[in-house]
Parts: C-alpha cells; sequence; structure tokens
C-alpha cells in the first residue's frame, strides 16, 4: 500500500489481572516505533510478542474476526469504550488515531454483569441469557410462508435492520454511568417489534427480556446518552424509547 | 487406492432428494429425546443445525470457542446469499441455480448435492425471512435482489452489507430460543481438542475450557462438526484470527478422510497486504463488482494519480477479455487476472494492487444511491486505510478467503467415520474446486435446516448404539493424549514465537501453494514444511500454564495442526496435476492461460485417509460423473 509508513512512539498503560479473583493493578509498556497504518489490536500483538519472548505473560484479550462485525473485542481506552474514533470497533480503530509521545490508557468493560475474566477479558454471557429470555421469534425450521408472502413497507424492513445491526460487544454497558444494558436489549426489541413477523410475541417478548436484564444486574436507563455516542454500530438511543412504549403496554395489555 | 461410495440415489437429478428423504429411517418423536447429539461451532451450519434437532426433540450439546454463540466468522459474511426463487423474474430456476454451481466448481463438486443444494436454497429465504432477518426490500414490501459473480440473473437476497450477521443472528436466536426450552445445552469458549471414537462410531468429544483450562468429556450418540475452514494456514487470510482447522485435522487424525485440501478460494477484492505487523486481511464484498469497475494503468511504471490517467490509458481487462461478464466473472479468474496485471509490473504504483474505481456508478446513479449500497464497506475501507473511495477508486488485492476442501462426507454428510457428520464449510461437498459469491451462507443454512436433520435421523435410527458414557477407557485415553499434548507445548519453553512459525508457514503456502502453483514449487513446499515443524517442537516459546485462560496456548495447538495439515495441502496440491477452480497448475493452462482441466485423470475427489505419517498418506478416490451439466471448458468470454 503506499500510504507513507510512518511510526510513533507510545507508552501504553493497561490493566492486569491474572484472573476473576485478583485485584488487578495498571502496568506500563514503553512501545518504540509503532507503524501508524497498523490496527490498535496490531499494535497489542506487537507487543504481546516481545512480552512473550522475555518470557513474560502477555496481555489476554479478546478479539476475532478483526473487522468490526463479530463483537468479541473492546476494551475501554483513554476512557472510552473502544478508544476514540466513532462508530469503530477497537479492531478497526489505527494507530494513526494517535499521536507521537502519547500515553494510551487501556482498561476492560467495568460492570458488575461483565465480570473480568483476565487481562481485558470480559464475561458477557448475560447477554446470551437477555436473548435466551425471548430475543427471537419463535418458528421452527420448516414452518415458514412464502418469503414474499409477508409484506413490510421498506421503511420498517430499514428500520428494523439498523436496530439488528447491533454486534453485541457491550461498549453501551460499559459507556453507561449506570452500566445498563438498554441499548442492547432496546435494539433486539425494537428489530423485532418493528417487523410483522414480531407482532405475535411482541408482548412477552418485552416484558421476559426487561426481566432478565434487570436478573443480571445492569443498572437503568437515565437518558446520559453515553451509549448511543459509544456504540460502534451508531444504534439509536430511539429504540430505548422504542423498548420504554413496549413495556408500558405490556403492563397494561392482556398478555 | 480404494474407491468411495458417495451414496447418492438413484433416479432423475430432480427427484434424488425426494426419494431419498422418502426412503431414509426416521426417529420416533418420543425417542428423540434418548438421542444426544454434539454440534462443534456455531456458524450458520451449526446454530442451524443445533436449532434444528433441537425443535425436533434431539437433546443438543453445542460448543463453541467464542464466548458467545453469536460470534462465528460467519457473521461477518458481507454480500448476500443465492436462493432460486426466481422473484426477479430474469429466468432463473433451481435448475440454473444447480447449472451455475456446477459450472461454477469448475466440474469437481458432486452434481446430486449440488441439486439438492439448489433445491432447498428456496427453503432458506422463507425461513430466514419468518424468523425476522431484515433482507433488503422495495418500496412495495417485497424483497429486493442483487447479481452476483458467476450468473446472470439476480438471485441474491442481501441486508445492506451484512448479510452474514442477520441470518447467523437468525440462526443463534433459533439456537437460543432451544436453550431457553432446554433442548440445547449451549457450552462457549470450549476449544475440541478430541474426537473420541468407540467401537468404530464417533461417541464423543474432548474439549478444553479455555477460561478454566479445565479438560472435560462429552459422550454422545452422534457428533456434527461445523467448524469451518482452514483458510488461516496462510497466516494472512480473511478469516477470523480464531479460525482453525483442529476439530476437523483431530477427527481427521481418528479416521475421517480428507477431500480436496487443495481447494481455497482467493477473494479477488480484499485489501492489500500494508506491513508485516499485519494480522489479517479484509475482504470488500463481491457485490462491490456489481458499480465498481476493476483497472490498471495500460503501461509499466505509470505512477500518475488515478484521477489523472485518462480513460484511453487505463486498462479495464476483465471487460475487455470476458465480454460476457465483465467485471462479475468468478472469484477465481478475477483473482488470477489480477495477479496477471501486478505480475506484469501494471499494479498500482508497481505494487501488489488494481483499482475498483466507482467513479462512473456515482456519475450515472449519485452518491446517495452508492452509499446506500454498500455505505459500511465504504466506511470500513476507509478507516482502513485512511483513503475515501467515494473520491479515489479503491485498491484491492486478492486474499484467502474461503476453502472448497474439508472432511469427505457422502450424500448423507457423513463422514469415513460412522457418527460424524460434517457441514458447512467444514465438508467438502458441494463447491467443487471454486465457490461462487453468496453460496456459502446458502450451503451452511441448508446442510443445517434442511439437510442434516434428516440423515442424522437417519443414522440414529438405523445405527446400532451400545449405551456410553463419557467414563468410558477411551474417553480417558483422549483426555491423557489432550494432557500431555497441552504439557509438551509448555515444556518447550523455546526462543520463537508461536506467531513467528505461523506466519514462516504462511508465507511459504501462499508463495507455492496459493494463486498459482507449480510441480517444483509445490515440492519445495513439501520439504520445507517438516522442518518448520521440527523446529516448532523444539523451540516455540508457550508462556503461563494450562491452568486458566491462556490464549498463547490456545493458538499454539492450532498452529501445530496447521503445520500437519499444510503438508496435506501441498501434498494434494501436487497430486492434482491439472488446473480447475481455485487450483491452478501452471503446467496446465490453455493457450489464453485459463485453467485447463484433465477430465481423463482427474476427474475425481480426492480423499486423504491418515496413516500416521504425515509423509505417507493414503489417497483415495471417489468418481465423479456428468450427468446434467456436461462435461465443458469453462467460459465467461
Amino acid at each position: 500500500m503506499s500510504t507513507t509508513a510512518r511510526t510513533i512512539s507510545l507508552t501504553i498503560k493497561v490493566w492486569r489481572q491474572k484472573h476473576a479473583d485478583d485485584a488487578g493493578h495498571f502496568e506500563s509498556y514503553d512501545i518504540p516505533r509503532v507503524d501508524v497504518n497498523a490496527s490498535f489490536l496490531e499494535m497489542l500483538d506487537v507487543l504481546n510478542e516481545d512480552l512473550t519472548l522475555k518470557g513474560k505473560d502477555p496481555i489476554a484479550f479478546d478479539h476475532d474476526c478483526r473487522e468490526g462485525i463479530c463483537g468479541m473485542c473492546g476494551a475501554v481506552v483513554n476512557g472510552q469504550p473502544h478508544g476514540p474514533q466513532r462508530r469503530t470497533t477497537m479492531c478497526q480503530l489505527h494507530m494513526r488515531q494517535f499521536s507521537d509521545g502519547d500515553v494510551i490508557t487501556i482498561e476492560p468493560y467495568r460492570a458488575r454483569a461483565l465480570p473480568v475474566v483476565k487481562d481485558l477479558v470480559v464475561d458477557r454471557g448475560a447477554f446470551d441469557r437477555v436473548i435466551q429470555a425471548g430475543g427471537y421469534v419463535s418458528v421452527k425450521t420448516g414452518q415458514a410462508p412464502d418469503a414474499n408472502a409477508i409484506l413490510i413497507p421498506k421503511r420498517a424492513a430499514d428500520l428494523a435492520m439498523d436496530a439488528a445491526q447491533c454486534i453485541g460487544c457491550a461498549a453501551c454497558v460499559a459507556a453507561c454511568p449506570n452500566a445498563s444494558a438498554m441499548l442492547f436489549v432496546s435494539a433486539k426489541v425494537s428489530h423485532l417489534s418493528l417487523l410483522p413477523q414480531g407482532q405475535p410475541e411482541r408482548t412477552d417478548r418485552v416484558k421476559t427480556m426487561v426481566a432478565q436484564m434487570d436478573k443480571e444486574g445492569f443498572g437503568n436507563c437515565s437518558n446520559e446518552y453515553q451509549c448511543e455516542a459509544a456504540c460502534p454500530k451508531g444504534i439509536s438511543v430511539a429504540n430505548i424509547a422504542r423498548m420504554n412504549r413496549d413495556y408500558m403496554s405490556s403492563t397494561v395489555c392482556a398478555s | 487406492m480404494s474407491i468411495l461410495d458417495s451414496g447418492v440415489p438413484s433416479g432423475p437429478i430432480s427427484e434424488k432428494w425426494t426419494k431419498h428423504r422418502f426412503d431414509m429411517k426416521l426417529v420416533n418423536p418420543a425417542n428423540r429425546r434418548k438421542h444426544t447429539v454434539i454440534v462443534v461451532g456455531t456458524g450458520l451450519a451449526g446454530a442451524s443445525a443445533a436449532a434444528s434437532l433441537g425443535e425436533m426433540g434431539y437433546r443438543v450439546l453445542a460448543f463453541c470457542f467464542q464466548d458467545s454463540g453469536r460470534r462465528a466468522h460467519s457473521i461477518a459474511a458481507q454480500g448476500g446469499i443465492n436462493a432460486a426463487k426466481n422473484y426477479a423474474n430474469d429466468g432463473d430456476s433451481v435448475y440454473r441455480l444447480f447449472y451455475d454451481t456446477v459450472k461454477g466448481g469448475d466440474y469437481r463438486a458432486r452434481e446430486a448435492n449440488v441439486h439438492r443444494l439448489s433445491e432447498v436454497s428456496v427453503n432458506i429465504i422463507d425461513q430466514c425471512v419468518a424468523q425476522g432477518v431484515p433482507f433488503a426490500r422495495e418500496y412495495g414490501g417485497l424483497l429486493d435482489n442483487r447479481s452476483f459473480g458467476g450468473a446472470q440473473v439476480a438471485r441474491t437476497f442481501y441486508a445492506k452489507g451484512q448479510t452474514g450477521q442477520q441470518l447467523l443472528l437468525g440462526a443463534y436466536s433459533a439456537m437460543m430460543k432451544e436453550v431457553a426450552k432446554g433442548n440445547v445445552t449451549l457450552f462457549t469458549r470450549r476449544e475440541m481438542m478430541e474426537l473420541v471414537v468407540i467401537d468404530g462410531k464417533a461417541r464423543g468429544i474432548v474439549v478444553r475450557h479455555l477460561t478454566t483450562g479445565a479438560i472435560e468429556s462429552f459422550s454422545a450418540d452422534a457428533v456434527v462438526l461445523a467448524t469451518g475452514g482452514y483458510g488461516n494456514v496462510f497466516y494472512l487470510s480473511t478469516n477470523a484470527k480464531g479460525c482453525n482447522v483442529t476439530a476437523t485435522w483431530r477427527a481427521h487424525r481418528k479416521g475421517a478422510f480428507f477431500a480436496n485440501p487443495c481447494y481455497t478460494q482467493i477473494h479477488p477484492t480484499c485489501i492489500p497486504v500494508h506491513g508485516d505487523y499485519q494480522s489479517k486481511l479484509t475482504l470488500m464484498s463481491e457485490s462491490l463488482r456489481n458499480d465498481g469497475r476493476v483497472w490498471v494503468p495500460k503501461a509499466k511504471g505509470d505512477t500518475r494519480s488515478p484521477m489523472a490517467i485518462p480513460e484511453s490509458d487505463r486498462d479495464y481487462y476483465l471487460e475487455t477479455k470476458y465480454a460476457s461478464f465483465g467485471n462479475l466473472v468468478p472469484r477465481d479468474i478475477a483473482s488470477r487476472n489480477a495477479k496477471l496485471v501486478c505480475d506484469e509490473g501494471r499494479g498500482v504504483h508497481g505494487e501488489l494492487a488494481v483499482y475498483l474505481d466507482f467513479a462512473d456508478a456515482i456519475n450515472r446513479l449519485g452518491k446517495a444511491t452508492i452509499e446506500s449500497r454498500y455505505g459500511n464497506l465504504f466506511d470500513m475501507y476507509e478507516r482502513i486505510t485512511g483513503e475515501d473511495p467515494y473520491s479515489t477508486p479503491m485498491k484491492i488485492y486478492p486474499a484467502i478467503h474461503y476453502t472448497m476442501g474439508g472432511l469427505w462426507v457422502d450424500y448423507n454428510l457423513q463422514s469415513t467415520i460412522p457418527g460424524l457428520h460434517v457441514i458447512g464449510e467444514a465438508n467438502f461437498s458441494d463447491h467443487g474446486a471454486n465457490r461462487l459469491g453468496a453460496s456459502a451462507l446458502m450451503q451452511g443454512l441448508a446442510d443445517g435446516y434442511f439437510i442434516l436433520p434428516y440423515t442424522l435421523g437417519h443414522y440414529l435410527a438405523t445405527a446400532k448404539l451400545d449405551p456410553v458414557t463419557n467414563r468410558h477407557p477411551e474417553f480417558e485415553r483422549s483426555e491423557t493424549n489432550v494432557k500431555d499434548g497441552i504439557q509438551r507445548l509448555l515444556a518447550i519453553q523455546g526462543k520463537r514465537t508461536v506467531d513467528s512459525f505461523h506466519r514462516e508457514l504462511g508465507l511459504l503456502v501462499w508463495d507455492k501453494c496459493g494463486m498459482s502453483r507449480n510441480g517444483s514449487g509445490l515440492r519445495e513446499a513439501l520439504d520445507k514444511i517438516p522442518a518448520i515443524r521440527e523446529e516448532f517442537w523444539s523451540n516455540v516459546m508457550v508462556t503461563g500454564s494450562g491452568e486458566g485462560l491462556n490464549q498463547t496456548l490456545e493458538k499454539a495447538g492450532r498452529v501445530a495442526d496447521f503445520l500437519e495439515f499444510g503438508e496435506l495441502m501441498v501434498k494434494d496440491a501436487l497430486e492434482r496435476e491439472e488446473s480447475c477452480g481455485g487450483h491452478f497448475r501452471e503446467e496446465s493452462q490453455t493457450e489464453e492461460g485459463e485453467a485447463l482441466r484433465n477430465d481423463a485423470e482427474y476427474c475425481h475427489v480426492s480423499a486423504w485417509q491418515y496413516t500416521g505419517d504425515l509423509a505417507k498418506p493414503i489417497l483415495h478416490q471417489e468418481p465423479l460423473t456428468f450427468h446434467d451439466v456436461p462435461l465443458s471448458q469453462r467460459s465467461y468470454k
């Protein structure tokens, strides 16, 4: 690639925690000559190679697709989940966003419902359990009518798609002062509420998903909008309003 | 050399699957809950299979190495999924999708499997829509379609540039619905380390719990592998970092034959390599070729900026060479031609890159339309490269993307080990030597929703299965093997990192067994791989212990398997002295430089048996016959 190779020198301050019960602490590492075209995770790879060769334990972090869609990566970089670039996962964040001499602080998502497993790795099992509580249409394989038998106005389909884009990374929880998962839960509730396929279970779905969300220990929404700002997919807080409306009507409608 | 029996039913091609479904034995609904089925992998194939089997009443145990069933790399598929719905009224049919897929696979797929795939393609779209997958729609509320490489009809359904994500979330939510009902138990952060075979049948697996380090055994009546492809043998690929060959390779070592490992797909439109720290390559969807035009400067050494190069000095080489398909030729052809022009020194600034230019489409349709079609892809390109593709052409180059080879399966998707079924990219079955765009999603979901649930039932109804628990001596033996292997890796304490070995292997196989291959290069690779492997086992550095989360240890185990698998892949490429699809042997080409098949000697599936000696696997063949799509030289001109 013809982009000129420019390098910067950095100090990174990373949260090190051996296991869930360890107290944890920050450690600092100087990294000279980081290519600005490298991704943030590639910067960590280079540091980990160096640590390994010195016989030290490399920094554990979750990642998989490295193209911003699997939702596996994520940590708090300089106070912001996924780092400073808007609508960008940590794996898609590139070092050209930083300057020579920067000190970068990296710590795991912090929320009671997302316990730390090791270093930057957290347990997001709570999200799976919320989906399990009702984030689906109860249709079995083989029961479907012809796809074009269900007419869906383009606007509804597009809005549903906007909500369905959530990658389940939990950045919204990390960004929220209350560690609320409302953006994540409402994205799924909205996606299905906006479509005709989601109507039969609409009332029960919002109740059971919200109940599970509360049970997991996520906080409540106090309209900070930090979740939307941190969301790498730009999921809108309008989904939370939609969910609240559904939730309210579920309390007055017979299920 | 033995001949493998595919078990393809008799009768006309369009009636085989219907007939077979009637001929297969069923398991009574009341008896299904007595059967335990293990599904490894929760991508499109695994999640859809786990969901469907759970709905039918089987007791399903599903495993994935990620932290959630929603992460598997199917999620990254961008462009779309094919189905022979003919909603576009442009002449599509089940038969045409079948024909296109057999031809696109360069006549190295099994006809009966491909026809079945085309038949069930229409049910997949119905199923996904019913689940709430938000496919793109037209203003009248009906589904929209677009066209893809290797086809002259618009049969691809899509959800922006995130079709794989939406289909996977559909399958994942269907699976979680069954988890909620107690029919499926999901085990996350578990890596399959061994297949357990008892009395010749697959009866369970041994896994490592990746966060505690515990070695755990699970017994079952059947095991399904849905563990994806082996593209990461090349180190740099468009696969997720965690994608690996371990599950299929360990099954191979227990007796499952590995078919056509040399069939690897190079995707033509990826962001070019830019530095030696690079950890993966990023794909730009093939759907971009609907509106983007591929070109390079006509003259070598033309270093002008792309906007300063006039039309008369540009070579739109795909449009001139392949008039009827143009920029939408199949992937193998688009990739090879990019390599050709770059080898001539006409790549962008002399580097390994060609332009994918949207200027005409933006002028014709407006920026807003292009943004609505590909907005997320353009954004991703800009984030990675720092360049704006709306104002300057994208730079692209081919990269490893998908592997058509995989464990050999019969028509019932069963491997050579009874009770071990293999679905999705992990098997070899439907794409021949080259996969058409938007067909991977189709195959994964076809296998999981509509094929395996029938064929697995037939196995369970007919196999004589003795009760087995996970305390059977064979499980204990397997656990000991796994623990010994881990201790061996930790004890080396050498001077090189796991990634350095992976990179060395990857560069070697990309160079000798990548887009273009020849006898002497392949022989050279066969000499070098065992040496890399030997050094790995004496000089790799794996820090930490086997207890708790140890990502270096995870990687080391996977790379150890790639180092064994890579040798088989190269051996297969050397043995197949013909060009077909993604396997291009330089010794076998037409005067125009196109792939030249040798149907007299190689019209077969090559299936390799593990012998314990990596240098001496045994080759078995399954002859391929073409009754309905007569063998011919592929032409897209």
